[in-house]
């Protein structure tokens, strides 16, 4: 059950710019439809009680946000679900924003759905859906309301939840929850199982259909380069046409290698991806194999922790230690 | 466009023997801005030199391309050739056709393919070469030598004795190492101490050479010629400069039951002690673990008899911070602990002791003032049975001895065997060795004399079993040349143990960031033209840290060592290594990826303005790289996720146009 309501965020942010506290909220807005709500900048309590919305749509993580909101006058207030805050913490150890300049409130989550799954749910005539306790209940045009249990359909991340544990905050709504298990290597676990052939031919039919609009990248909040190498035409890689369809598997494979050890699984990739390629599993299998060779380690877990890919210590083996151990 | 020059050189038969260097030549002519092209016998002597001059003027060059042997033979070469030529030093590419290509392929058209290949790869690299110039840094005209046993305090005094200050930092309460514990030295037979403890006094006297004994070095930072390091020494509870050495207090201390590490522990001293009577410092050191008054505050007799007013209980652990040119890495070596060798029972009798242990039982400042007495029992000892190689050149024993010779063994087993016989007539000594090796001046005369003159029984073949019984030793063996089976009823067995690098190294290594080989000795630059440096600029090597060694050997490298210290702190300033790591600004993001992988803590941050393209300006953390420490390793240019870190000299693009050349 949600224990926090948009009455009880609005208030607070209401609260908050009334006291100068903060100048602007990162929230979510409604859309053209019931089911698009998008992230949006709000400077006065009026705005927000106009269009502010939160519902099992509002599944945007603002992380990656506050380093344009940051650069502004003034703090912001932003909400973080667990795995946003997860995000949050790790732009904090690159270093990305001012930690100074945000106020940041923790809002327990239980899943949230997205317009993709609603709508695979729903395929003809969807108009709105909303939770009502532990149903999904669709609205149709066509075939009136659809009730569905709401766990069983929620998006595969979030049924593949890390974490319910919010992991940074200034101060924190409702109860907090925990790390949980809830299998998410499962599916990585499925890949690996496969033939060499039919791994390629999954990942051939699944990374074929990119089109390339980027909007992974975009959203993604480890990448937050100044300059994304795939627009730089130093690295010889922009603006390069593809010669077929299956090329663009090398925009994924090096974006997957570059948030190595810095993703913090938060799945936004898949959500945003007009063509429902399930991205994550890259990044899932790159956590998977730090985990299995390094120790298990969570991007994000804790501010300023050091990757296992990305960290120099005086006690690291010598090349022909790792060499003499083999594979560990 | 560049005008690239190619030199392929047949280094005699080395390369021309598998590789149709002709070939390769005149395959390299078609390449885009190669504009000269050429074959020749040794590319790196006068003639080929002034080949490349000739070439670089006739053709104004702008980029040269040597085929040859690997870049670390001479790349150093061809960049002063190019130099001399009037161009960048840094415009010149080593394409290897002698190690990664001549030299493991055996016939000649793959050679030649590769090396065409190889040679494409280079061509490649230079079209992107940018002409680089080389930091300039001070010298600190100050050594640090680690380790004072022979080998550092023989580096030392050679190094005080050309003027620069030096400082030893020796773990023990005193310096001398484990050349104080031995008795006699082969193949003369001088006594170890006559000849060590003069020079302890000279280096302890010295105006140069500052002695920080009881202490060790917690942390190195810098780099060749700006060494930083952090020194702790121990609280010995005993006022270094008031403490007169009277040893007053060590007679005195009620608590006598602290073993005796000098002695191997083979006797007791009290809880304040002297190591020996010619330590150097000669100060008095309380052991933390056994005296009452540090421990429960109960006592307090060593500081009413010390006229001197030496005794500080409240004395605490100390940290120096220098700042060195060079350091010297002297930290010796040990035996192995014996007791994995079940077979020989040295964990279930005392009378099975090591050769270190024999040297201590039969030296006059030992636990029986000199006296060959069997530590169980105090008796004399009849039959002595020695046991070489134990540990050493033990392949098939991984995990309990080494694979290595010790190297020292055999000759100082002839020693003892020799004293023994010598000193006790009436005694029989067997010797069992898998073979005895004895290269050196004088060494196989000595051997030869220990089973000549003095009658020692030398018994190819290795014992199988030790069993004590009825307070004999019984001794299983096989002697292979008489192929039969030996029992023999000893009184006493001395293991000629391995030897292997101190515990202190390994984590010294990776704070000097020297490299080691798999048995943990320090690695030398070169096995054969630099055996004392190591490949880390600045670090150099004396003494059995880098290899068994014996004393003479050692006192040689100490003194080489010195010598290559004493030619860097000669010079005023160095110059740098320009391939060096840069960060673009533009495009760095400021995560610290970066400053997380050095292992050089080259990498800082600063704040920086930037104009915006909307003439606005913005803050943004940025890398920054400190040239003169960045050791050009390019660890983080693989980690910087942005690709604003790159390598001068190895840019990723100038790399990735190596890896096309070689693709296409």
């Amino acid at each position: 059950m949600q224990t926090v309501t948009r009455e009880t965020l609005l208030d607070k942010a209401s609260a908050l710019l009334a006291s100068g506290e903060v100048s602007r909220v990162l929230g979510w807005k409604k859309g053209e439809f019931a089911y698009d709500v998008t992230p949006a900048v709000f400077e006065s309590a009026e705005e927000m009680e106009k269009d502010f919305v939160y519902d099992i749509f509002s599944g945007a993580n603002f992380s990656k946000y506050l380093i344009k909101e940051t650069a502004k006058e003034g703090k912001v207030l932003v909400f973080l679900k667990p795995c946003d805050s997860y995000s949050f913490n790790q732009l904090l150890t690159e270093h990305r924003f001012d930690r100074e300049k945000v106020y940041a409130i923790g809002i327990p989550c239980d899943g949230m759905m997205d317009a993709s799954t609603v709508k695979a749910l729903a395929p003809e005539g969807l108009v709105s859906a909303e939770r009502d306790g532990d149903n999904l209940v669709i609205h149709t045009l066509y075939d009136g309301d659809k009730i569905l249990p709401y766990a069983d359909n929620l998006p595969d991340r979030c049924r593949h939840c890390k974490s319910k544990k919010v992991v940074a905050y200034d101060e924190m709504l409702g109860e907090n929850g925990d790390v949980v298990d809830s299998h998410r290597f499962d599916e990585v676990a499925e890949l690996e199982a496969m033939s060499e052939d039919a791994r390629f031919a999954f990942w051939q039919n699944e990374l074929s259909r990119c089109i390339r609009c980027n909007a992974c990248r975009d959203v993604c909040p480890a990448c937050t380069c100044e300059k994304c190498v795939f627009d730089n035409p130093k690295s010889g890689v922009e603006n390069k046409a593809i010669s077929d369809s299956y090329e663009e598997k090398m925009f994924h494979i090096i974006r997957a290698f570059h948030v190595a050890g810095r993703c913090t699984d938060c799945g936004e990739c898949s959500r945003v991806c007009p063509q429902n390629i399930p991205l994550h599993l890259l990044n899932r299998k790159f956590i998977y194999d730090i985990d299995r060779n390094y120790g298990d380690y969570m991007a994000g877990a804790e501010e300023g922790s050091r990757a296992p890919l990305v960290n120099y210590k005086t006690e690291d083996p010598e090349a022909a230690d790792v060499l003499e151990r083999g594979d560990k | 466009m560049q005008r690239i020059g190619v030199f392929v050189c047949w280094c005699g038969s080395n390369i021309a023997a598998t590789v149709d260097v002709h070939a390769v030549a005149e395959a390299a002519k078609l390449e885009p801005g190669v504009v000269f092209s050429t074959d020749y016998q040794y590319m790196c002597s006068q003639a080929g030199q002034n080949m490349i001059i000739d070439a670089v003027k006739e053709h104004k060059l702008t980029g040269l391309v040597i085929c040859s042997c690997s870049p670390r033979m001479h790349e150093a070469t061809f960049r002063k050739t190019a130099a001399n030529a009037g161009i960048n030093p840094y415009m010149v590419e080593i394409a290897n056709i002698r190690e990664q290509c001549s030299w493991v392929h055996k016939d000649m058209p793959t050679g030649t393919e590769k090396a065409i290949i190889l040679a494409k790869a280079a061509i490649a690299k230079v079209h992107l070469n940018t002409p680089l110039t080389p930091g300039e840094s001070k010298v600190t005209k100050r050594a640090l030598v680690i380790g004072g046993g022979i080998a550092g305090i023989q580096t030392a005094l050679d190094i005080a004795d050309a003027g620069y200050p030096v400082d030893i930092v020796e773990k023990e309460p005193t310096i001398g190492g484990k050349m104080a514990q031995l008795d006699k030295t082969f193949p003369t037979l001088d006594c170890a101490a006559c000849i060590l403890t003069p020079k302890m006094v000279d280096a302890a006297q010295n105006e140069n050479i500052r002695i920080i004994s009881y202490a060790k070095v917690e942390e190195v930072g810098g780099f060749v010629g700006n060494f930083h390091v952090k020194i702790r020494k121990k609280a010995r509870f005993v006022n270094e400069d008031v403490c007169t050495g009277c040893g007053l207090c060590t007679e005195k201390c009620p608590q006598k039951k602290v073993p005796n590490a000098f002695n191997l522990n083979m006797d007791n001293h009290r809880a304040i002690y002297i190591p020996f009577a010619q330590a150097v410092p000669k100060v008095a050191v309380i052991d933390p673990d056994y005296c009452n008054m540090l421990k429960n505050g109960k006592c307090g007799v060593c500081a009413k008899v010390c006229t001197a007013g030496a005794i500080d209980y409240k004395q605490e652990d100390q940290i120096i911070e220098e700042d060195y040119g060079a350091i010297v890495a002297a930290t010796g070596y040990n035996p192995i602990s014996v007791e994995k060798f079940d077979e020989f029972a040295y964990s279930q009798s005392k009378d099975v002791i090591t050769s270190l242990e024999f040297e201590r039982l039969t030296n006059a400042a030992g636990p029986t003032a000199g006296k060959l007495l069997r530590p169980s029992d105090g008796e004399h000892p009849h039959t002595i049975v020695f046991v070489q190689c134990v540990g050493s050149r033990c392949a098939s024993c991984a995990g309990k001895g080494k694979e290595y010779c010790s190297k020292i063994c055999c000759m100082y087993t002839a020693k003892h065997a020799m004293l023994v016989r010598d000193k006790y007539p009436d005694t029989e000594v067997y010797v069992f060795y898998i073979d005895v090796r004895t290269p050196g001046k004088n060494f196989d005369e000595f051997y030869r004399r220990a089973v000549e003159e003095y009658g020692v029984h030398y018994i190819k073949g290795m014992v199988g079993k030790v069993t004590p019984e009825n307070g004999k030793l019984k001794v299983q063996a096989s002697d292979l040349l008489a192929d039969r089976q030996l029992h023999i009823d000893a009184d006493l067995v001395v293991l000629a143990a391995a030897i292997e690098p101190d515990k202190s190294a390994r984590p010294l290594a990776t704070m000097l960031t020297a490299s080691m080989d798999t048995n943990d000795f320090f690695t030398e630059a070169h096995p054969k033209l630099r055996p004392v440096e190591s490949p880390t600029a600045g670090i150099f090597l004396s003494g059995a840290c880098q290899g068994p060694k014996d004393i003479p050997e050692t006192v040689s490298q100490a003194s080489a060592a010195a010598a290559k210290v004493i030619g860097l702190l000669s010079k005023n300033t160095l110059k740098g290594n320009p391939c060096v790591a840069q960060s673009d600004e533009l495009m760095c993001n400021g995560c610290s990826s970066c400053a997380n992988v050095c292992p050089y803590g080259a990498i800082t941050y600063v704040n920086k303005e930037f104009r915006m393209p909307d003439r606005t300006t913005k803050v943004r953390r940025v890398a920054s790289v400190n040239p003169a420490v960045c050791q050009g390793c390019g660890a983080c240019t693989v980690a910087c996720p942005s690709g604003a870190m790159d390598l001068n000299g190895f840019k990723n693009n100038q790399i990735m146009a190596e890896v096309d050349a070689i693709c296409k």
